[in-house]
C-alpha cells in the first residue's frame, strides 16, 4: 500500500492506483469482495483538482448503498483526497455481469453460490424459462433446490443442496 | 407562480403506488405466514422504498419547491396522494395479499417497460432500474397465485375470494388522468390502456394455470389519481407519517 507521505506534495495520484485503492474497499454485508468487484464504482476521474468516483446502487432499496459511500469516502480519505465528490449513476442499471472473476471465486469460497448465468432478460417473462443447475458453494453438488427467491439481502436468493444437506445463499442473477 | 409540470402529478402517481405498497408490505415484516414468506416481502417492501425515493426525489426536482423526498413522503395529506387505489388496501387474509401484489406487479412490471423508453431520460433509467426487480416480484406473486389456486381446496376458495374482491380495484390501473394526454404526445408517458391487454393476458394465463376463474365484475373503483382514497389510505398515513408530524424534522 502506497503511504500518502510517500508522494510528492500536490501531484494528484493516477486513477489507476486510486482503482488500487477502491479493491481494497469491501461490500459491507460481503466483506469478502470488494465495491470494485461488484461492479459498484463505475468511474474515476479527475475534474479540476477533484476526485469524481462514480458509483451505481444493486438494488434500488439495498440499505448498503449508503454505507458503500461512507467506506468509499473513508478509505478516499485516509490516503489523503482531500477534494472528492461521490456521483449516483443509474443507467446502465447495475448487473450481476460486471462481478469480477475474482469476485465470483470469492464468493463461493465464503460460501455464497456465485450467478449461475448472465443476468435475467426483463423484455418478457420467462415463467417457463427453467434455472440453470445451480452448483453448492460447500460441496459442489448440482442437486440443490430453491427454497425462495427472496433470501437475506435483495441480491440472494435461499437454496438448499440435497447432497450435503446445507442451506446456502445464491447471488442471483440480475 | 409559473403552472407545475405535468410530469410531477405523474411522478408522484408512480412514486405514491410504490411508497404505499411497500408501507403495506413493511407492517407485515415479523407476521409473515413462513419464515422465507416473511423474508421475501421485506425484500419487496424495500425494492419498493427504493424505487419510491428514485421517483419522489425527481418529482420534488421537477416541482422545483425546495420539497425532497421526506417531505413528499412524510408531510403530503391524503388527498395529495396519487397512488392507485389497489395499493392502499389492507393486507387481510394471505390470499388477499398476494392478490393485490398479482394485480399490482404484472400492471407494474408492463409499466416500467413502457416507461423504460420514455422520452424523458431520467424517467427511463429509473424504470429501467425498477423493471429488473419487479421482474422477481412478479415471478413471485404468480407464483403464489398458482400455489394457493391448485392447492387445497380451502386456499382454491380463497384465492378466487381474494381475486374477486380486489378485482374492482384494477380498472383505474387503465384510466388516463387529467395530465396523461400531453405528457402521452410528447413520449413522456405511454397511455395506461395501452397495456391493458397485455396486463390481462399474463393474468389469464396465470389464473388458468391456477385453476382459477377470472373475475367478471364490470364495475369498477376510481379516483385514486384525482387524490379521492378509500378510507384505508388515512390510517396508513397516519402510522408512515407519525413521527414527522409530531416532531417535525427529527432525524436518525
Amino acid at each position: 500500500m502506497v503511504k500518502p507521505a510517500a508522494r510528492e506534495p500536490n501531484v494528484a495520484p493516477a486513477t489507476e492506483e486510486i482503482w488500487g485503492w477502491l479493491h481494497e474497499v469491501p461490500d459491507p454485508e460481503i466483506p469478502v469482495v470488494s465495491v470494485v468487484d461488484l461492479g459498484i464504482v463505475r468511474d474515476v476521474r479527475w475534474a479540476d483538482g477533484t476526485l469524481v468516483v462514480t458509483i451505481t446502487p444493486t438494488y434500488s432499496g439495498c440499505p448498503a448503498t449508503q454505507a458503500i459511500e461512507a467506506a468509499i469516502r473513508a478509505a478516499l480519505e485516509a490516503h489523503g483526497i482531500e477534494s472528492l465528490r461521490l456521483e449516483t449513476r443509474l443507467a446502465p442499471p447495475w448487473t450481476t455481469d460486471w462481478l469480477s472473476e475474482r469476485g465470483r471465486e470469492a464468493l463461493r469460497a465464503y460460501g455464497i453460490a456465485p450467478p449461475a448465468c448472465r443476468a435475467i432478460d426483463v423484455s418478457r417473462i420467462s415463467r417457463r424459462v427453467r434455472e440453470p443447475a445451480v452448483s453448492c458453494p460447500r460441496c459442489g453438488s448440482a442437486r440443490t433446490v430453491r427454497v425462495s427467491q427472496f433470501g437475506s439481502t435483495p441480491c440472494k436468493a435461499h437454496y438448499r443442496c440435497e447432497a450435503c444437506l446445507e442451506p446456502f445463499d445464491y447471488f442471483k442473477p440480475h | 407562480m409559473a403552472a407545475t409540470d405535468p410530469r410531477f402529478e405523474y411522478l408522484l402517481h408512480l412514486g405514491d403506488n410504490c411508497l404505499v405498497l411497500g408501507q403495506r408490505l413493511a407492517a407485515l415484516c415479523g407476521h409473515g405466514p413462513a419464515l422465507e414468506e416473511n423474508i421475501a416481502i421485506t425484500n419487496v417492501a424495500l425494492d419498493l422504498i427504493g424505487q419510491a425515493r428514485l421517483w419522489l426525489t425527481y418529482a420534488g426536482e421537477v416541482e422545483g419547491r425546495g420539497r425532497d423526498e421526506d417531505k413528499l413522503a412524510f408531510l403530503r395529506d391524503g388527498h395529495e396522494f396519487r397512488n392507485c387505489l389497489l395499493v392502499e388496501q389492507p393486507n387481510g387474509n394471505y390470499a388477499e395479499t398476494i392478490a393485490r401484489q398479482f394485480y399490482f406487479d404484472t400492471w407494474h412490471y408492463f409499466a416500467l417497460n413502457a416507461l423504460s423508453r420514455s422520452t424523458d431520460a431520467r424517467i427511463a433509467d429509473i424504470a429501467a432500474k425498477s423493471l429488473k426487480e419487479v421482474r422477481y416480484h412478479l415471478e413471485r406473486s404468480s407464483d403464489w397465485v398458482v400455489r394457493l389456486g391448485d392447492g387445497t381446496e380451502e386456499s382454491h376458495r380463497k384465492m378466487q375470494a381474494a381475486l374477486d374482491w380486489l378485482w374492482s380495484y384494477t380498472g383505474e390501473l387503465f384510466e388516463a388522468s387529467a395530465v396523461d394526454a400531453a405528457l402521452v404526445a410528447e413520449g413522456v408517458a405511454f397511455a395506461p390502456a395501452s397495456i391493458r391487454g397485455d396486463w390481462l393476458a399474463h393474468v389469464e394465463e396465470i389464473l388458468e394455470e391456477a385453476t382459477l376463474a377470472l373475475p367478471t365484475g364490470t364495475w369498477m373503483q376510481c379516483g385514486g389519481r384525482e387524490g379521492r382514497h378509500s378510507e384505508h389510505l388515512g390510517y396508513l398515513l397516519a402510522e408512515m407519517q407519525f413521527l414527522q408530524r409530531a416532531y417535525p424534522g427529527a432525524q436518525w
